[in-house]
């Protein structure tokens, strides 16, 4: 535009050519104005915009664009100097702020650059994002399918049903033309077709397992596409022209119990996998993607926890009826077992009296017989008679004693006892035997082995018999010696009986007693099995010996009974052994033979008489001892004579006269002698008094003289009345009695 | 002296022959025997180890003054002693036989000699009490009462 400083037009004013300028500088400014208008508009309309200021510059630079516009068209006619200055004011301004304008724009256009810039960053981002997005929904997605899958499977323990709501969910969820699990057989070497999706009855396809496509899906955990002509998947008669869908195929591991070790993960080097083929439809251009193919995976492994609890269950199931039937198996086992002990108990009460009648019958005739006139070979027969029949009648004994013991019918019969004159009638029982054998046996009492005892005696006894009886019949020579003494804790715990652990008391005192022989000894071996029923050593010394070999085991159960314990001690063949056992027995009151008086309650007149009219002879030198005895004997109400000598002695002795009393210690007469001359005398054991020898002497030698002689007893003087009482009582009825000491 | 009163003491005299063991539970055996039928038991039997004890302390004597001591016989009579005084309960000349017995074994005639003598005290010793006893016995019977049942305990 030109500034035009001309007060009058210069060539003559083109009308048409004004009249365009005119129009056209009208519309500049109109356009001039409108703009900002419009800029100011739409800048409010929009929220953000950060270059106000600019907008405000600009919107100034175009006013006066425009105000220089419209004033110009002042210009064009005459005008005043007033128009021309603000035309002039109109331009500076405009210069100035145009200027201005450019200036600033040479700033600002960089920053409105990289705003787009970032728009499009943004907008990228924006785009990533919604990618991801659809991604997580599609993951999701995947999720919900396998849980559900995952819920329908386990909502079952049966097998069948797991596999094929395994099927049928996975065909629902990825929409597959078909599903199929091939399962190896038994013998590991072939896959069959178990379940398919869509037949309802596979037939019975086998593939074997080694071929090269399987063992790759063998070998990895994840789901692998596999050719559709592959034979696993050959499953349908392919229809010609259809293009059969991608197929994949994924292992399941079929966990079997043993896989679950205590401290260990179940590790899969099972190598027991089942194959899992899904086929998309054919023709239908889909594709396996990664997530239908995750989803496959984990759906693979849910299956095989899923089976293998089944198989568990099975198992447990199994084994809970093999229990079941095995309980009742044995409840009937045992019944049978009690009915057969009832039947033997019955049985052995009926044959115990059956077995004994007759065994009583024959010991009681033999012995008759034997009283009666007999040549020597036929008084041999009888008594061998006899022994057997004693023998078998303590074979009886024993068998019958065993089967009660083993059932725990037998009871101790407790009484209180003289311990002493147990061992003591064993000593002498076993003194005879031994001598034939030439085997001396000795007896140790200890000193402070109590006189009485409480426990059961003829068990008691029973027991140091048998065991003394095995040391003579198992000894050649040598001696044996018996030893009895009150056991102390310390040698109660013997580390040969570690089971054994006795308890002590003020009651009861622990009997230890041990045997020990030097004869033929015992292999250590064979120790235990001594004490088992019936079963003997072999060897040829006891081959001729006779028993059962129960003898060993009924002491022990005596023992047993007896809160004891029984053990024998060999250092081997040729060495001898040892017999120890302990036994529990009370104690008994003090006894009577105490240094002071005692309390007596008896009255003087108040003794029964016990033995009315036994008649006994006395034979004492001692006039006082005499008269004495014959008191005290009178007192039992017996019939009593009495005499001094030997020859007056043999005048007066009879067959009425039941018992005799001779003292054996008299000078000048051998009381011993007499009593074999009394022996001679009576022949017939019936007709025999009882012999008993009165002796102040309490040692060995004398007794043994008395039993060599064949006394029936030794009484040791000086005599009480009760102790005569159960003396006379004792001898009636035994005919044998001596005394403890 | 009423009869309590003598009952009371026999009992006491009684119980210290036992308790400085003069006599011992045999002599309780004899008190048993005694009864209606045998009133007289107890004096008789003891009457008895008198007249015995008299014979063979003498012997005894007889015999220790030998020249050369016959053991075996000795041995016999001492034997003898013993068995009627053990028969009677007189504890302590049984228990001096026995120790008697013993020297004898070993054929010692000083100690046979010395236990003669001690035989001797405690025969007489015994003797002495008992006859004082049964005089005590007699008294009460005679005053009307009866001899106390002995029940002794210790």
């Amino acid at each position: 535009m030109e500034a035009c400083n001309c007060i009058e037009p210069q060539w003559p004013a083109d009308e048409l050519l004004m009249k365009y300028q005119y129009i056209s500088d009208f519309f500049i400014a109109l356009a001039y104005f409108s703009i900002p208008l419009e800029l100011i508009y739409f800048v409010k309309k929009s929220a953000v915009f950060p270059y106000r200021w600019v907008l405000v510059q600009f919107g100034a630079f175009i006013v006066l664009c425009g105000a220089t516009h419209l004033i110009n068209l002042w210009t064009f006619s005459m005008h005043s100097r007033t128009v021309a200055i603000v035309m002039t004011t109109a331009k500076v301004l405009t210069a100035v702020v145009s200027c201005a304008t450019a200036l600033m724009l040479v700033h600002i256009i960089p920053d409105l650059l990289s705003v787009k810039t970032r728009e499009l960053f943004l907008k990228n981002k924006a785009a990533e994002l919604d990618r991801e997005m659809g991604l997580i929904r599609t993951q999701e997605e995947t999720g919900r399918h396998v849980r559900m899958l995952t819920h329908e499977i386990r909502s079952t323990l049966d097998r069948h049903t797991i596999l094929k709501t395994t099927l049928v969910e996975l065909g629902r969820t990825l929409a597959l033309e078909e599903c199929a699990l091939w399962m190896p057989t038994r013998t590991g070497l072939e896959l069959q077709l178990s379940y398919t999706l869509r037949q309802q009855n596979p037939v019975g396809y086998t593939v074997p397992i080694h071929l090269p496509v399987i063992n790759q899906v063998f070998s990895s955990n994840r789901a692998l596409k596999i050719s559709p002509n592959s034979p696993v998947a050959r499953m349908r008669p392919l229809a010609g022209k259809h293009m059969p869908g991608e197929v994949v195929a994924v292992r399941v591991p079929l966990l079997h119990l043993s896989n679950f070790q205590i401290n260990d993960w179940p590790e899969l080097s099972t190598k027991r996998y089942a194959l899992m083929v899904l086929m998309l439809p054919s023709d239908s251009a889909r594709q396996w993607h990664v997530h239908e193919l995750e989803l496959v995976e984990v759906v693979a492994d849910q299956v095989a926890v899923a089976l293998s609890h089944a198989a568990i269950l099975e198992e447990s199931m199994r084994a809970r009826d093999l229990l079941m039937e095995q309980n009742i198996a044995l409840d009937l086992a045992r019944r049978e077992a009690e009915t057969a002990i009832r039947a033997r108990n019955d049985f052995l009460a009926v044959m115990n009296h059956e077995m004994r009648t007759p065994m009583h019958a024959i010991i009681a005739l033999s012995s008759l017989l034997q009283e009666t006139e007999l040549t020597p070979e036929q008084r041999l027969m009888v008594e061998t008679i006899l022994k057997s029949s004693h023998l078998l009648a303590t074979l009886i004994n024993d068998v019958l004693d065993l089967s009660r013991l083993e059932d725990g019918s037998l009871q101790l019969e407790i009484a209180t006892f003289n311990l002493h004159s147990v061992f003591r009638e064993v000593h002498n029982l076993i003194k005879p035997v031994a001598s034939v054998k030439k085997l001396s046996v000795s007896l140790n009492l200890a000193a402070d082995l109590p006189v009485q005892a409480i426990g059961d005696e003829k068990r008691l006894m029973q027991i140091v018999l048998n065991v003394v009886g095995n040391a003579v019949k198992f000894s050649k020579e040598g001696s044996i010696s018996i030893t009895a003494f009150v056991a102390k804790s310390e040698s109660l715990r013997d580390f040969r009986a570690p089971e054994f652990f006795p308890v002590q008391s003020d009651n009861h005192f622990y009997l230890r007693v041990q045997v020990k022989d030097s004869g033929s000894g015992i292999n250590p071996q064979d120790i235990p099995k001594l004490f088992t029923k019936f079963a003997q050593t072999q060897s040829i010394a006891t081959r001729n010996s006779g028993g059962s070999g129960l003898g060993l085991a009924i002491c022990k159960r005596f023992v047993n009974l007896m809160e004891g314990h029984i053990w024998i001690e060999s250092e081997g063949p040729g060495k001898g052994c040892t017999a120890i056992f302990i036994v529990k027995l009370g104690f008994a009151e003090r006894s009577n033979e105490s240094k002071l008086p005692f309390v007596t309650k008896v009255q003087a007149n108040h003794v029964q008489t016990n033995f009315p009219g036994l008649k006994v002879l006395v034979m004492d030198d001692n006039g006082v001892s005499r008269s004495v005895t014959k008191g005290l004997l009178g007192h039992l109400g017996c019939d009593v004579t009495t005499v001094s000598s030997i020859d007056e002695f043999l005048h007066v002795i009879s067959q009425e006269h039941k018992v005799v009393f001779m003292d054996v210690c008299m000078p000048g007469i051998d009381g011993y002698e007499l009593a074999v001359r009394i022996h001679e005398k009576f022949t017939k054991r019936h007709e025999r008094p009882v012999l008993v020898a009165l002796t102040g002497n309490i040692d060995k030698m004398t007794k043994e003289n008395c039993m060599r002689v064949g006394m029936d007893g030794v009484i040791l003087k000086p005599v009480s009345v009760d102790k005569m009482r159960s003396v006379l009582s004792e001898l009636l009825e035994h005919r044998v009695l001596f005394e403890a000491m | 002296m009423e009869v309590g009163q003598m009952q009371r003491q026999w009992v006491d005299y009684t119980k210290s022959l036992f308790l400085e063991g003069f006599l011992d539970g045999q002599f309780l055996q004899l008190q048993q025997l005694q009864d209606e039928s045998n009133p007289d038991f107890v004096v008789e039997v003891v009457s008895l180890f008198f007249e015995d004890s008299e014979k063979l302390l003498n012997d005894l004597t007889r015999a220790l003054e030998q020249p050369s001591v016959d053991f075996k016989r000795v041995d016999a009579h001492v034997h003898q002693f013993k068995g009627s005084s053990s028969s009677i309960g007189a504890q302590r000349v049984k228990n001096a036989c026995i120790a008697f017995r013993n020297f004898c074994e070993e054929q010692n005639t000083e100690g046979c000699i010395r236990c003669v003598q001690q035989v001797k005290q405690e025969y007489y010793l015994v003797k002495n009490k008992l006859e004082t006893l049964f005089a005590m016995e007699q008294q009460i019977v005679a005053a009307g009462g009866s001899i106390p049942i002995l029940e002794l305990s210790f």
